[in-house]
């Protein structure tokens, strides 16, 4: 069953479209990522769903009834924000009760709902404290749960860990994957933190420019980027793109300032339609195997070591192949030196070739 | 040994610059508090004694009566039961108008910066336009308006041009507050589901004591020095305090009687410094916390 539908979403302020023609269904229980740089456009998608921004065109269903012109209190969600927005003057109970109170709920209820809750995130010593009392993931967890007590459908995070330092934000995220499984209920996660959308999500949509760009399964979306800009977003460090153009003769071959690299292994979206065409090949720096092993991969050449940067589980080195930027992952415990030749390889299939001017996957 | 730096810096006790600043802030202080000390002096002396002209020595007899005169018989035109009248005048007309003002302003601040709507931005600049019109441009129109409203000359009358007058600057102040506090706490309890009133009321007053304070200060200094406003549109019976001081001053008959004039006056001050020394620290963390930021 469809928990989320939203129709031909538009909004616009004034002249500025923000979002346009936006369709999108969220399973039951699915747990869904709105991932994108600064700008796109996935907090605001994200508070029209939440009621918080009025609309200017479409239709948003949850749970099978249409709540576009619903308040935010009537649509069955609850909502975290990055800043926490706790209450301050009001204990960790009195955040978390605030809203029952305004739906009328009865106070026994009130009280076995906030028990349930504080126990799942382990609140239960803090509930009469002061959130100005607590630490950043205390107060997050609190936040969490003013939205856990609702007893809602829907959970909707706007960044809910951008304001925790990296140590507490990979904690928390854990945590609320765990939730999540507990749950089981609907969630949409706003983040621009790429770790964030592959370690939670069920399916990530990438949005650009008020637009949905790729909406699937994070396996797919790394693998299978269907556009370059999607391709150059996810993974870090970002994918190597070579420059060049493929050639369709009895195989196909990539030709990038000479170097010759035989993509025959990998397979076409689209039928090539037989002509030769300037495209981008990309190939993830993890994908690239060096040293030794490097012969027994389909394709394989040498380059030169320009700056090594040690990561501690992995080394990142940076060289040129053919003109371009190339960098490539090693194992940790290799030492490699600047200045130093090196055999490389890879296999053509885990590469993304895109088209130049369209920079649609081929 | 060498004079190797180590551990902490050693502090001099005199540098040129702490003794220019020590010394400018005594004269500055002299300089304010030189004419209050006077004005004390001055009001516990006799009049033979004022006639001797030192205005700088303190009283040989001290007496207290000019102050009790000021306050009981001293006369304020026709009447003469001094100060006392304006006392009680003063009262009623503040505190209506400073909770009044402050209630509206409040809620104008909230709506300006958390509930905006099409044109908010263009009737809040109106409104801060409104604060920098001189007053006196508006008198004889607003004579004309309380007229009309069979206001004019009572005390509903005066309450309501305070009220008026107070809203640029005091919904300036609380939006200026307002829009600090983060967006999402709103949104929050939004989605909490308390409604206008309820977000006012349960999440943003209880989040701003320091900015109400701010308020009252500003009103009740404003309210209760007010001597334009008084005088046209209180009436004859209703006038301030502001307005009889005036009046026992300025009066043109008789002797001059400074130290029942330096005691009418000291009285006539009492109330807004005495909120200043009760609300000092608040008010400058409420400045800081709002009125400033932009």
């Amino acid at each position: 069953m469809k928990s989320i539908e939203i129709k031909d979403l538009a909004l616009s302020f004034g002249d500025v479209k923000v979002l346009e023609h936006l369709d999108l269904d969220i399973q039951d229980g699915e747990f869904l990522v709105l991932l994108g740089a600064s700008g796109c456009g996935k907090s605001t998608l994200l508070n029209c769903i939440a009621g918080l921004l009025d609309i200017t065109d479409g239709q948003i269903f949850i749970k099978g009834k249409n709540v576009t012109w619903k308040e935010p209190k009537d649509r069955g969600i609850g909502m975290v924000f990055q800043s926490y927005a706790l209450y301050p003057q009001m204990s960790v109970e009195g955040n978390l009760t605030f809203g029952l109170k305004n739906a009328g709920v009865p106070k026994a209820e009130i009280a076995e709902r906030v028990a349930r809750a504080s126990e799942i995130l382990q609140i239960e010593p803090l509930l009469k404290r002061k959130p100005s009392a607590l630490s950043g993931g205390q107060r997050q967890r609190v936040a969490i749960g003013r939205a856990l007590v609702r007893d809602v459908d829907v959970f909707l995070f706007d960044e809910p860990l951008s304001n925790l330092d990296a140590k507490l934000r990979a904690e928390l995220r854990v945590e609320i994957k765990r939730l999540h499984h507990k749950l089981n209920n609907t969630m949409i996660y706003v983040t621009h933190d790429q770790i964030e959308a592959l370690t939670l999500a069920d399916r990530i949509a990438i949005m650009r420019g008020g637009k949905v760009l790729q909406l699937d399964s994070p396996h797919t979306i790394y693998n299978h980027p269907a556009t370059k800009y999607v391709a150059g977003f996810i993974g870090s460090p970002g994918m190597n793109f070579l420059e060049g153009t493929l050639t369709v003769g009895d195989k196909p071959v990539f030709d990038c300032n000479g170097q010759q690299i035989d993509t025959s292994r990998y397979q076409f979206d689209k039928s090539t339609n037989g002509a030769n065409r300037p495209i981008h090949f990309g190939i993830r720096p993890e994908h690239v195997v060096a040293g030794r092993d490097a012969a027994e991969q389909p394709f394989n050449t040498e380059i030169e070591v320009e700056v090594v940067e040690p990561m501690g589980s992995d080394t990142l080195v940076w060289s040129q192949m053919a003109g371009h930027e190339f960098r490539f992952r090693m194992d940790g415990q290799s030492t490699v030196s600047p200045g130093e030749k090196m055999p490389i390889g890879f296999d053509p299939v885990t590469a993304s070739l895109f088209d130049a001017e369209t920079e649609i996957r081929l | 040994m060498t004079n190797e730096p180590f551990g902490p810096r050693p502090r001099r006790m005199l540098d040129p610059g702490r003794i220019i600043l020590y010394s400018v802030l005594i004269v500055a202080a002299i300089y304010y508090l030189l004419p209050l000390y006077i004005m004390v002096m001055t009001s516990m002396k006799g009049m033979p004694e004022i006639r001797l002209g030192n205005i700088f020595s303190p009283p040989v007899e001290v007496t207290f009566e000019p102050w009790v005169k000021a306050w009981d018989t001293a006369c304020t035109g026709l009447y003469c039961e001094g100060l006392k009248v304006g006392f009680w005048n003063s009262m009623q007309i503040l505190i209506p108008s400073v909770i009044i003002s402050i209630v509206i302003a409040s809620v104008n601040g909230y709506a300006l910066s958390f509930w905006r709507f099409r044109g908010s931005e263009v009737f809040f600049t109106i409104l801060i336009f409104g604060s920098f019109i001189p007053y006196q441009v508006m008198l004889y129109p607003l004579v004309i308006i309380t007229r009309e409203l069979g206001i004019f000359g009572s005390l509903t009358g005066i309450i309501f041009i305070h009220t008026i007058f107070g809203m640029p600057i005091l919904t300036l102040l609380f939006r200026n507050y307002f829009a600090s506090l983060p967006m999402e706490l709103f949104k929050a309890a939004r989605v909490d589901g308390a409604g206008f009133w309820g977000i006012f009321l349960k999440i943003l007053v209880p989040m701003s004591p320091p900015i109400f304070v701010v308020a009252i200060i500003l009103q009740v200094t404003g309210i209760w020095n007010d001597f334009l406003f008084g005088v046209i549109f209180a009436g004859t019976k209703n006038f301030p305090m502001t307005v009889q001081l005036n009046n026992i001053v300025n009066s043109t008959q008789g002797v001059k009687e400074y130290n029942v004039n330096m005691a009418a006056t000291i009285l006539t001050g009492a109330v807004p410094l005495l909120i200043y020394f009760i609300s000092g620290k608040l008010f400058v963390r409420g400045i800081a916390a709002g009125a400033v930021k932009g």
